[in-house]
């Protein structure tokens, strides 16, 4: 009994230390993102609390802990409050497998490419639930707008995954990383990489597919009854969804903890910062993508899903695979 | 909890634990693959479009429950199709016992792989056959809910990508030279 307390409690240390990084890296994520909306229009965005603007969203954070929670008397208690809670906890456990170094990780799986894939799939739920509990209008047509646009745009996510998986020949991250030491896959698989990011701004309902809570048409989609920490919760997940999509596509293609170039002065810095690096310039594109593009039509949004990038996707799968079976590259399966 | 419930919403809710709860024994068993992919598929997919339908339909709530004595004719059906599934699950755990030796002989010695390529082995190899008819009856039922929900109908708008893109100012936008007091007559 002592002895399991003991695993437990150094498991709950490990949580703690890898929960608490998050929050923290996405309250500046979201100074960062706000920032650079205000620098591309000549805006300066959030420079008054703390140096440089810094303690904005912590500033916040607080306005929203001592907000009052106001539950529509119409709504489905226990479903509006579920909402934000499943958004926020799918957000937070898929980051446990993904890498920072090479044993930098909580849980080295077998699997740990699905696993990701399996929680971002979840995570339209907590949109679902929010839209459907609040029972009105607007948050229903929110919810109906992004499940269907993060549905199909999984498909592609699915697709593009195996594209790296042929090279790879495993589902473990680690090894996904590692087989990229000669070449990262951004270079061979470049328009992959192009519509994963496209279909990541669109999985996590960032502009230009903001679609959702397209505030000039819906209020603000799902989140329109939601007040105070529950409104903070849906936002902190979502951004931590945002994080975790420039995670899985610096691992996929941006080989996640490996430096730019095997020589000296690059190697000696440690991986995880190589991995941050990797992250942070992810955000940033996807932060001026926020700031230049305009918002999609929704009926262009589904077009280019199904209509363009599955296809596309797959005929670069079939090309691939004939690829490197034809010179014969794949990956040895060590039986 | 997914027959009990009294409200369809909570059921399909209670549903989707249920798949979730399927995929962990997966996990636990030790097929991490399969069990990631029937989240995947499952949770991911399938049961969003059960709550949407369900959340589209707006069902009322059920009148008829289970624990109130009125006249139900869900039960003895429902009776018999577990009565059947128990008889099954016996014959099955039953038999179980036969195929240990065989079990011994073959499948274990393959135990070092990791489960995902033991899958794949068997699955292109053996068992292709089977994995491609399953392919072209999920491919037919595809085309059959298309065909029977599509009917096309005159006098709807639609809009054509190709002539939206290829609009350009020179025949879209006219300058017009407006005099005084005169006003503009547009022929249209």
């Amino acid at each position: 009994m002592i002895e399991y307390l003991e695993i437990l409690g150094q498991e709950i240390y490990k949580v703690i230390f890898l929960v608490v990084p998050i929050l923290v890296s996405v309250a500046m994520i979201v100074w960062l993102d706000r920032r650079v909306w205000g620098l591309v229009q000549k805006r300066k965005g959030p420079n008054v609390v703390g140096p440089f603007g810094l303690f904005q969203t912590l500033a916040d954070a607080l306005k929203y802990i001592f907000k009052e929670i106001i539950i529509p008397a119409s709504a489905n208690k226990v479903v509006f409050i579920l909402a934000p809670i499943v958004t926020m906890t799918l957000a937070l456990v898929a980051w446990a497998v993904v890498p920072m170094s090479e044993d930098l990780v909580l849980a080295n799986i077998n699997v740990g490419i699905l696993y990701l894939f399996a929680i971002s799939s979840l995570g339209v739920y907590g949109i679902i639930m929010g839209g459907w509990a609040s029972n009105s209008k607007y948050p229903f047509l929110g919810a109906i707008r992004s499940a269907a646009q993060m549905v199909s745009y999984e498909v592609s996510i699915g697709i593009i995954i195996i594209n790296v998986l042929l090279c790879v020949g495993s589902l473990n991250l680690n090894d996904i990383v590692i087989a990229q030491k000669e070449l990262w896959y951004v270079i061979p698989l470049f328009p992959m990489f192009v519509i994963f990011f496209i279909s990541s701004l669109a999985e996590t309902n960032r502009p230009p597919f903001d679609l959702p809570e397209a505030e000039a048409e819906l209020v603000a989609g799902y989140q329109t009854e939601y007040s105070g920490m529950m409104y903070a919760m849906f936002w902190l997940g979502e951004y931590a969804n945002i994080l975790l999509m420039c995670a899985m596509g610096s691992i996929l293609f941006l080989g996640g903890w490996l430096p730019l170039m095997d020589i000296y002065p690059l190697n000696i810095i440690p991986a995880p910062i190589w991995m941050i690096l990797k992250i942070l310039f992810l955000f940033l594109l996807f932060a001026l993508i926020k700031a230049i593009v305009p918002r999609y039509r929704y009926d262009q949004l589904m077009r280019l899903g199904w209509k363009i990038f599955l296809p596309f996707s797959l005929i670069y799968l079939v090309f691939t695979a004939s690829f490197l079976f034809y010179f014969d590259k794949l990956p040895k399966v060590n039986i | 909890m997914v027959i009990t419930s009294r409200s369809t919403i909570n059921s399909v809710f209670f549903l989707i634990l249920d798949f979730i709860s399927v995929g962990c024994l997966f996990i636990m068993v030790g097929a991490e693959f399969l069990g990631m992919i029937l989240l995947i598929v499952y949770v991911g997919a399938v049961a969003v479009l059960f709550l949407f339908v369900v959340m589209m339909l707006n069902v009322a709530e059920q009148k008829q429950s289970w624990f109130i004595g009125k006249k139900s004719t869900h039960i003895p059906t429902g009776l018999i199709v577990s009565v059947i599934i128990l008889l099954e699950l016996l014959v099955v755990v039953g038999g179980w016992k036969y195929k240990e030796d065989l079990m011994s002989s073959s499948t274990l010695l393959l135990s070092e792989i990791s489960n995902t390529h033991q899958l794949g082995l068997v699955m292109y190899t053996d068992y292709i056959l089977y994995f491609q008819l399953a392919g072209i009856v999920l491919l037919l039922a595809m085309i059959g809910a298309i065909l029977l929900t599509f009917r096309e109908r005159v006098g709807v708008k639609k809009q054509s990508y190709l002539n939206q893109i290829s609009r350009d100012p020179s025949n879209a936008v006219e300058l017009i030279e407006v005099k005084s007091n005169q006003g503009v007559k547009l022929d249209d």
